[in-house]
């Protein structure tokens, strides 16, 4: 059952992701993307990750990608014109792409020498409590560093959008 | 094989009843609203009007179902199907009562919990803006899109203070699990105030609910927040274009929220379906109520106001009656009480719903804004910094 669920939403956001690119329509394209958060985060809840998987619908379904169709439909955006694909791009490419993918894959197998096969809900680690209990212990410098980097970020963007610029 | 036997029950029960709840709802919307104006409402199909909505029902699935040539037709067919898909899913979490027993078999009123309830609940109302945003610009046409920009900017807002408040209730039951937000609630202060949520310190949280049931309010597009449809300046905001079947769906998806987000309430800050006074007494007000529903009801068929009312009204008495026995019961009380308790709640602030609609006057934008950005979130933080304070010292 798991294992099902895996491939069928595994091959949805993969699906997502390609029709994310393919897609001239900018408005197509964001609802791609919000297919491949929402994908994800079915992933997630079958790691055991239901507390992250919910925060990825709320955060990145949610909040992050209401903003970006927002954006388009005020922008109006239409469809995007197909330019001429440079010479470079059409020959080098497909060569380049999989050389990168070559590269990536390398370098996660010598990061992660020991790959072990993933099994569906033996990890009990994913809950409320458990989050809780690792942002303010274990990770809280990150956390707070963070919450000051988004803080200035904020104010930065207040900043710019205020009418007040002399 | 027994689980998903009792869950498959579980489903046709929640989903038949919140169906003829969202079908009802409507009815019983038209009829108050039509007193507020001093109005008699639907009264043709059916005594009282009691069966519009079917014919309403019908009345749409027959109508012409128009496909305009000028919309983004993907877009704009998928539009109302995610609108109200996502509206019914949320209801398959809510708890309508603790544990009971069946026939021998254990089972909790509920379709199913998940521990992480109420940010299923935020999630799934985080991605249920699209509905709207997508049918008002696919619709092609300038109120619709102006509809939906509203409704994304408007739920944006409003989920903040949302979810803000949300966050005290939690701090006081230590958990996310709706089940387990409503079984912290039982029990009683000094043997008479209930441990709701809403009479927690500190100062009572009722503030909290009521910025809760706002920012419900904004939420669910109903007025005085309906801007994405303000028929006076939009036409009929995102759902211009939309005839039959998909205009339904719209109708239906806002009133399954609107039932969602009660529940929620309820739930968080009113204590689900635990009653308001301790147990000898809790169990007679049911009785009470359907008594004296019933002895109404015969007062006014002795006198009737209207030619029929000689004949229905008898019978509105008969059933309550027959309810006030069932409650009488001791096995039915078990199963029936907490049930009562939750729909007595879940109804009085969807009245409300409709009380303010006839009651208040449409915002204008500017205001909504205002209002959610510089009055409603500082409340909301302040108001979780001291639920917050005081969990942390007590």
């Amino acid at each position: 059952m798991d294992t099902l669920l895996f491939i069928v939403f595994a091959i949805v956001a993969v699906a997502c992701a390609l029709n994310l690119i393919l897609q001239s329509h900018p408005i197509s394209s964001a609802l791609s993307l919000i297919g491949v958060m929402c994908s994800l985060a079915v992933l997630y809840l079958l790691l055991g990750a239901e507390f992250i998987a919910m925060a990825q619908m709320i955060v990145y379904g949610g909040a992050v990608m209401v903003l970006f169709v927002f954006v388009i439909m005020l922008m109006n955006a239409g469809a995007e014109k197909r330019s001429g694909k440079s010479w470079f791009a059409q020959f080098a490419g497909p060569p380049l792409l999989v050389l990168f993918a070559a590269v990536l894959a390398f370098l996660i197998l010598r990061a992660v020498p020991k790959l072990r096969t993933v099994e569906f809900g033996t990890w009990v680690g994913g809950t409320a409590e458990h989050i809780g209990q690792m942002l303010f212990t274990e990770y809280l410098l990150p956390f707070e560093v963070i919450s000051i980097l988004i803080l200035i970020a904020i104010m930065g963007a207040v900043v710019l959008a205020s009418k007040e610029i002399d | 094989m027994n689980f998903f036997l009792i869950s498959l029950i579980k489903i046709v029960i929640v989903f038949g009843v919140f169906m003829t709840t969202l079908a009802y709802l409507q009815w019983v919307e038209r009829k108050v609203l039509a007193h507020i104006q001093s109005r008699t409402g639907p009264l043709r199909v059916g005594p009282h009007g009691l069966m519009q909505p079917l014919a309403d029902v019908f009345k749409l699935l027959t109508k012409e179902d128009l496909l305009p040539p000028y919309v983004n037709r993907i877009f704009y067919l998928g539009a109302p199907f995610i609108a109200v898909a996502l509206a019914l899913i949320s209801i398959s979490i809510i708890p309508f009562g603790p544990e009971i027993a069946v026939a021998g078999t254990r089972t909790y009123m509920q379709v199913g919990d998940v521990n992480v309830g109420v940010l299923f609940v935020l999630a799934i109302a985080a991605i249920s803006v699209y509905g709207v945003a997508l049918a008002g610009w696919s619709s092609n046409n300038k109120y619709s899109l102006l509809g939906g920009l509203r409704s994304s900017a408007q739920m944006i807002s409003y989920e903040l203070p949302l979810t803000l408040v949300i966050v005290s209730p939690l701090l006081l039951a230590n958990h996310l699990s709706f089940r387990e937000i409503g079984n912290s609630q039982a029990g009683y202060y000094l043997g008479f105030i209930p441990r709701w949520n809403i009479f927690q310190m500190p100062f009572p949280q009722i503030f909290g609910f009521i910025i809760f049931m706002i920012a419900a309010f904004a939420e669910t597009n109903r007025i005085p927040f309906d801007l994405p449809e303000a028929e006076n300046e939009l036409v009929a905001g995102f759902h211009t274009e939309y005839s039959s079947m998909k205009f339904a769906c719209f109708f239906m998806a806002e009133y399954a929220n609107m039932v969602t987000i009660t529940c929620v309430a309820t739930l968080l800050f009113l204590g689900g379906w635990q009653p308001l006074f301790p147990a000898p007494y809790s169990n007679y007000v049911p009785v009470a109520v359907f008594l004296f529903a019933g002895v109404l009801c015969f007062l006014h068929a002795v006198r009737p106001a209207r030619k029929r009312d000689r004949y229905t009204f008898p019978v509105f008495a008969l059933a309550a009656l027959a309810l006030a026995i069932l409650f009488a019961l001791p096995w039915f009380q078990f199963v029936l009480a907490p049930i009562f308790w939750f729909a007595s709640k879940v109804g009085f602030l969807l009245f409300t719903y409709i009380w303010v609609r006839g009651t208040l006057p449409r915002f204008r934008y500017d205001q909504l804004m205002h209002f959610a950005w510089t009055f409603l979130f500082p409340c909301a933080l302040i108001n979780l910094l001291l639920t917050a304070l005081f969990v942390a010292i007590f």
